[in-house]
């Protein structure tokens, strides 16, 4: 934020940086070779939705853009909205496991769709899912506003608890493919993201 | 591809705020400048004491900044939580700092059954946002109302209202100390200069211009505060993109505000100039307190917030944008 802003009170909203999800994909295969984990073909694109009902449109016109995606031959399957309990909006795409092409393109696709209609600063995250053999779970959970990565691993039993070390380990594996989030306390806590 | 942007910018606001931001400036400066001119002329001493009023302003204003967010969180009682103590609520941080990409500050709980919240620090990284019990209270705010309140917060923290509010209020600190200096250095050093028949007069005079500069500072630097506020209320908005959101956790917390003994009100008014509503109300006329209060009007503050939520809906993607 410049000078003149915080003298002022101003905050620029801040525009999401859509390009860097393309490095997914090669991201994925590495990850694999270096930690055995696989995408489940599960992708979600979350935001905060805007009161009003502009906003209701936009919701059906990026399910419509996705639904119509599963017609076609290589298409996925359409995508479930839902709400999360703290307000945001979460659009999942489901396709198969050795999709992640596809996956990217749908969600790179919901992102634009937002961006252009002026929600830009209403976007919070992309998450794609992982699982091992051992059904182990882990979230590759893209940042707009920075345009960084960081792996999200909720520990099964209840408790709110992440797997550290995976997380950390899957950083060092990740660090030439994706631009990995480097400040820790950005590394946002995702309970009960759908899709994982 | 040019992304429409919804955020228009409060023009008006902008205006308003500089404007008092300037007079504030040139009130300072003529002040300075003013008593230096007149005591160097007449007094020897005379710019030395401005200096050191100066100085002992500037210092006082460093060090109240410096720990402001020690000293809130030890006025308010509050205690620093972990994710692990308040999921929700730094589930609710974490998001917003997400969306509005900056630094995620310390979140504190103060035990108080009011619903209210600050946010201060001398800068992001040593930000402190502290909401009390009542805040948290779910038969009170909903989970959404508690965000909106959350993200005004966090604006005042984007914004670096501390900062810019401690710079302000100098110029009523270096007046009220000068006025004191003039009284003592009148009271005990005044007799013993040959030029005494003359510095009375001044002395007396500075006294005035002081306490006239202190009363016009104090009234530009809480036009300045309640100006902060709408800008926080704005850009809160904009962040969840739910101004009614907003609106009605204000209604709420300012209703909650009416109900409290008069005893939790008067431990809490120190705070005020960083609350998310005012504590106390000042007695007196209804236009008297406008000017003296730090915080704009409820009635305002919803009618801002409305003016928001009409602009959010006018930039509409299709031709069925109706609102």
């Amino acid at each position: 934020m410049s000078f003149l802003d915080t003298l002022l009170g101003r905050t620029k909203p801040v525009q999401p940086k859509l390009d860097d999800l393309f490095g997914l994909p090669s991201a994925a295969i590495q990850l694999q070779a270096a930690t055995g984990f696989t995408p489940t073909g599960s992708g979600s694109v979350c935001f905060r939705g805007v009161e009003g009902k502009t906003f209701g449109d936009i919701q059906k016109e990026v399910r419509e853009l996705l639904d119509m995606d599963s017609g076609k031959p290589d298409g996925g399957l359409p995508v479930e909205v839902s709400r999360d309990s703290y307000g945001f909006t979460w659009l999942v795409s489901n396709h198969m496991s050795d999709e992640m092409d596809g996956l990217v393109t749908d969600l790179h696709a919901v992102n634009s769709s937002l961006v252009d209609a002026g929600f830009g600063p209403q976007l919070l995250c992309t998450v794609v899912a992982f699982a091992d053999e051992s059904h182990r779970r882990v979230a590759l959970v893209y940042l707009y506003k920075r345009g960084t990565f960081y792996p999200f691993a909720p520990l099964d039993g209840g408790q709110d608890r992440r797997d550290n070390a995976l997380e950390l380990q899957i950083k060092g594996a990740l660090a030439e493919d994706l631009k990995m989030e480097p400040d820790l306390t950005k590394w946002m806590a995702l309970w009960g993201a759908p899709g994982l | 591809m040019a992304a429409r942007s919804r955020y228009a910018p409060d023009r008006g606001l902008t205006v308003r705020m500089t404007a008092t931001m300037f007079l504030l400036g040139l009130v300072f400066v003529a002040f300075v400048a003013l008593i230096i001119g007149v005591m160097t002329a007449t007094h020897q001493s005379g710019a030395a004491i401005v200096i050191v009023a100066l100085l002992l302003g500037g210092g006082t204003a460093f060090i109240s900044l410096f720990y402001s967010d020690k000293i809130a969180l030890a006025s308010a009682g509050a205690q620093i939580v972990t994710p692990q103590q308040a999921p929700k609520l730094h589930g609710i941080v974490d998001r917003l700092c997400a969306l509005a990409d900056m630094d995620k500050p310390v979140v504190a709980i103060a035990p108080t059954s009011m619903p209210n919240a600050f946010a201060t620090g001398r800068n992001s990284k040593h930000a402190v946002l502290c909401v009390t019990d009542g805040l948290l209270n779910r038969s009170q705010l909903t989970d959404e109302e508690l965000e909106g309140v959350l993200a005004h917060e966090l604006s005042h923290v984007a914004h670096k209202d501390v900062q810019v509010m401690t710079v302000a209020s100098l110029l009523a600190i270096v007046a009220g100390l000068l006025v004191r200096f003039a009284f003592y250095s009148e009271l005990f050093g005044g007799g013993r200069r040959n030029n005494n028949q003359n510095a009375f007069p001044i002395i007396l005079a500075i006294m005035v211009v002081s306490a006239v500069v202190y009363a016009v500072s104090f009234l530009l630097i809480r036009l300045l505060s309640r100006y902060r506020e709408l800008a926080a209320d704005r850009s809160g908005a904009l962040l969840t993109g739910q101004p009614m959101v907003l609106a009605s956790a204000l209604q709420k917390v300012s209703q909650g505000m009416n109900r409290i003994p008069t005893q939790d009100l008067r431990a809490a008014e120190p705070l005020n100039a960083f609350y998310f509503a005012p504590a106390m109300k000042l007695n007196g006329g209804a236009s008297l307190s406008a000017i003296f209060s730090t915080h704009p009007s409820l009635e305002k503050r919803i009618a801002e917030l409305e003016k928001i939520q009409r602009q959010l809906n006018e930039v509409s993607p299709g031709p069925k944008g109706v609102r």
